[in-house]
């Protein structure tokens, strides 16, 4: 009967966790949180999921293909993200002397730390649900 | 005998380091205090530039994204290799 309640309540929090990563790594240039914060609550979303229902339908969710993508490529990210900064004339991973920052205060402002944000919480979740899922895979 | 005075010579020990760290304590200055090191130009510089600097609200956002970013990087690639590391010893792959 446990498992019963255990699966319902995380069936009901499961959107709110991810909903709130998702928040917190598109506000990481306006409120407190940011890339590392919010990509954390969104592995733990996952990793919720998969400790409750099994790692085998964690893993339907999000298959080790994808992960290793996204792990990749959020470093590569950054990298290219710094390298706008050097096209444009600027620097290495300059932000406002590169591009055109916004209005400080709106969702999409903050040029390139914005998409730096979004692309190294992405990076970040995709290393806390591999290292879940190759910690616990058994023999 | 030697293994009854194992405890007590870790116990004078730990007590000799316990001293040296409190020594250490009390010579911190009060918490939050305005003339403490840590509030110096760097600080200064920070609170009041770097809005006009970044265009970003968020001050720890903007030191670990602009003005730290470098260091930022490297964390990724950090986070990178550490995740090969463990992919490495622990994924099974196909047998040969």
């Amino acid at each position: 009967m446990l498992d019963f309640i255990l699966k319902k309540v995380v069936l009901i929090l499961l959107p709110f966790i991810q909903m709130f990563g998702i928040y917190v790594i598109f506000h990481g240039h306006l409120s407190p949180g940011g890339s590392f914060a919010g990509g954390i609550i969104v592995a733990v979303g996952f990793i919720c999921y998969s400790l409750v229902f099994g790692a085998e339908k964690g893993q339907e969710k999000i298959p080790h293909k994808i992960t290793n993508l996204i792990e990749s490529f959020g470093t590569l990210w950054y990298g290219l993200m710094g390298l706008v900064g050097v096209l444009r004339g600027a620097g290495f991973l300059l932000n406002k002397g590169a591009v055109a920052v916004g209005q400080p205060g709106n969702l999409f402002s903050g040029g390139l730390i914005f998409l730096i944000t979004f692309g190294v919480g992405l990076k970040v979740a995709s290393t806390m649900v591999t290292l879940f899922f190759t910690l616990t895979e058994e023999e | 005998m030697a293994k009854r005075l194992v405890p007590i010579l870790a116990m004078i020990l730990v007590i000799m380091a316990l001293y040296v760290f409190m020594l250490a304590v009390a010579e911190l200055p009060p918490y939050g205090n305005v003339d403490n090191p840590a509030h110096n130009y760097v600080y200064e510089h920070y609170v009041n530039n770097a809005l006009e600097e970044t265009g970003v609200l968020n001050i720890v956002t903007a030191i670990i994204l602009d003005y730290r970013s470098y260091d930022t990087l490297i964390e990724a690639t950090v986070l990178f290799t550490s995740i090969m590391a463990v992919l490495i010893t622990l994924k099974k792959g196909e047998q040969h």
